[in-house]
């Protein structure tokens, strides 16, 4: 695909952008490693060679008579050391680099849980004895999957919303103005909050009833770009040329608001991160048990005695947090037209 | 004037915009952009809309265009009512007038290369299907407008404003229009430019048979292309007269200050200016009777109180004023 001139100068300047570049890159390499997490840390193995058949129990489900006939035909358990020694008897297998899930208790602990760091847990456990860095994993991939899919979503609504009203201006442009101030008024915290007495929030029940609130967030500067670009003559001209609203509002005005549009969402997606990671700590957001970033740093409170828990909550939350930001603050002066790269 | 073979028939065109002030953004007033407007353009010749900044020019060529609805007034396309038309049933209608606009700079999306910017109109209307056909359309279209055919793979920030101005040009051509309105086409332009922008208009004008609705300030350029020439002021159009006429035998004043400021490239000419006092009054409450009588170097009594109606002056020549009127 060949870059216009603009975007071509966007990129320039994004990468000249040396602490945004390569928090791009850092959070990139870091999103894909999460995104793997199953292969990373798992309480299954990756690999298991049994009678010279090759099983994958990190991709499927075996029961656990496939590995000797003294088991049960139920779901196996490869943390079993009765399982383990049965297929080490008749094979070999490859466990992930960190031997448990998110929700695996860690059996003979040396210290209770909360236990600190050793080799056998980097960053020690949590006070349920899971593994807290196999935790962060999970849950930093929950926290950036979520910000993804509800700025995502959010951006969809509020831009269509924001272009409706922009475009088409007067009555509608009014009375979608006052019903957004009314609504952004809503407490959401406490409404959130009230739900989670009735229901038990999954994650697209929390994205939904999130989204609800967030769309509102990028409305007024694509309504903004919006009232500017209909009254501009080629959005004029591509009316006269018989072009249909939405063909004007899709072709001729929109991409020439992206720009306003997508220097916000980095800051978006940040601010989806911290929503969530709030929720969580309140215990309102995902189920207990879940991998949270903000359930970690509930443990981090709730455990002071165990400082490894709040430190690595601190420094995975507030490091997601710097990079979007610095992310965020290099794709804005990319999209800075006074800003002309070196 | 008969409206027989008029392409474009305008009949009493008012425009009004609202005026809101106070908390509860309450009317108090309107402005009268445009009054009772009524003229016709014959096919094929070109009519000039010609005021100074204010007078409601660019509103009749949008209100023409349904680009602002008109607050009332008929405007037939040929056979067809289309000012009270449902704007479904417009659309296919908007292949038959077109329009350039002042500003090249943004009547162009600045995203959108050229091929896509007249690909638009003919995709639109389906008036060319597929790639190869579009290719030779825009090709086609360019040559027309006297700009290279490699222009089609650029984006209109690669060209200067006269070349823009004819991509702009090309676009209004592209859907074969019977009426192209042209609101101020080389107001931004550079004299020489102008002048070729103005001569490609003419000759695009003599090869396709087109009408023309130029709507400018400056009756110098409207001189060289024209055939009739409306004069508007403060919403009116107070003269009406073919091009000929109307230079050399201005019957209202307006026209006549409006010509004594034409400037004339002789530094020893003799010239009498007829410089008019004061600013337009403010279309919002315009001035009772003749809206020039606030300005006007001949107001007597009857200006005051009596709106002059247009009137014939002289053949195919329509003059508001009370001048010369037998009572």
């Amino acid at each position: 695909m060949r870059l216009s001139p603009l975007n071509r100068r966007r990129l320039a300047i994004f990468c000249q952008h040396r602490r945004g570049f390569w928090s791009f890159w850092i959070f990139l390499a870091l999103f894909l490693f999460c995104l793997g997490a199953e292969f990373v840390a798992n309480d299954r193995p990756l690999i298991i060679s049994y009678n010279g058949k090759h099983y994958f129990p990190v991709l499927f489900d075996y029961s656990e008579d496939t590995f000797g006939s003294e088991f049960l035909p139920t779901e196996a358990d490869y943390t079993d050391p009765d399982v383990q020694k049965a297929i080490n008897s008749r094979g070999w297998m490859i466990w992930p680099a960190i031997p448990f899930s998110y929700n695996t208790s860690v059996k003979n602990l040396s210290s209770p849980a909360p236990s600190p760091p050793d080799w056998r847990n980097l960053l020690g456990t949590d006070d349920q004895g899971r593994d807290v860095l196999a935790r962060v994993i999970y849950g930093f991939r929950i926290s950036v999957l979520f910000g993804f899919s509800l700025t995502a979503i959010s951006s969809i609504v509020g831009i269509a919303a924001g272009a409706v009203q922009g475009f088409y201006g007067g009555a509608v442009d009014l009375l979608f103005q006052r019903f957004i101030e009314i609504w952004s008024g809503m407490p959401r915290l406490f409404l959130l909050i009230i739900l989670g007495s009735i229901i038990t929030p999954g994650f697209w029940v929390l994205l939904i009833f999130l989204l609800v609130f967030s769309w509102m967030s990028l409305t007024g500067v694509v309504r903004a770009e919006f009232l500017r670009g209909r009254n501009l003559d080629y959005a004029r001209a591509a009316k006269a040329l018989g072009v249909s609203d939405i063909g004007v509002m899709w072709r001729h005005i929109l991409p020439n608001a992206m720009a306003a549009v997508l220097s916000f969402l980095p800051f978006t997606l940040s601010d989806s991160v911290t929503v969530l990671s709030t929720l969580d700590f309140l215990g309102f957001g995902l189920p207990p048990g879940s991998p949270s970033l903000g359930d970690l740093v509930a443990q981090g409170k709730n455990n002071l005695q165990a400082p490894w828990l709040g430190i690595t909550s601190f420094v995975v939350l507030g490091g997601v947090l710097t990079l979007l930001i610095f992310i965020g603050e290099a794709v804005r002066d990319a999209f800075d037209p006074r800003r002309i790269p070196k | 004037m008969s409206s027989a073979g008029a392409l474009l028939d305008v009949r009493a065109l008012t425009k009004h915009f609202p005026v809101h002030a106070g908390i509860f953004g309450r009317t108090t007033g309107y402005v009268h952009a445009v009054d009772d407007v009524s003229f016709t353009v014959i096919r094929g010749e070109t009519l000039s809309v010609v005021g100074e900044s204010g007078c409601g020019k660019s509103t009749v060529g949008r209100a023409i265009l349904r680009l602002t609805p008109p607050t009332a007034g008929e405007v037939w396309l040929g056979a067809q009512r289309i000012d009270n038309m449902h704007a479904s049933e417009l659309r296919p209608l908007r292949r038959r007038m077109q329009v350039v606009f002042q500003d090249p700079f943004s009547s162009l999306n600045p995203r959108m290369r050229v091929r896509e910017i007249l690909a638009e109109p003919l995709t639109n209307f389906g008036l060319a299907r597929g790639a190869s056909e579009i290719d030779d359309r825009v090709a086609a279209l360019l040559d027309k407008v006297r700009l290279p055919r490699e222009a089609m793979h650029r984006y209109p920030h690669e060209f200067s404003g006269g070349q823009r101005q004819r991509i702009g040009i090309a676009r209004a051509l592209a859907p074969q229009p019977d009426l192209i309105v042209c609101d101020e086409p080389v107001s931004a332009l550079d004299v020489s430019v102008k002048a070729q922008i103005i001569n490609l208009l003419s000759q695009l004008q003599d090869e396709l048979g087109l009408t023309l609705l130029f709507i400018s300030h400056d009756l110098a350029i409207v001189e060289h292309l024209t055939h009739r020439v409306a004069v508007m002021y403060l919403g009116k159009i107070v003269e009406l007269a073919d091009r000929r006429a109307l230079f050399a035998q201005a019957h209202h004043p307006y026209t006549r200050a409006l010509l004594s400021a034409v400037p004339v490239p002789d530094p020893l000419a003799k010239r009498q200016r007829m410089i008019l006092a004061g600013d337009v009054p403010s279309p919002i409450e315009p001035p009772s009777g003749c809206r020039f009588h606030t300005r006007c170097p001949f107001v007597f009594d009857r200006c005051r109180k009596e709106e002059p109606l247009l009137r014939v002056v002289a053949e195919r020549h329509l003059s508001a004023c009370h001048l010369g009127e037998a009572n």
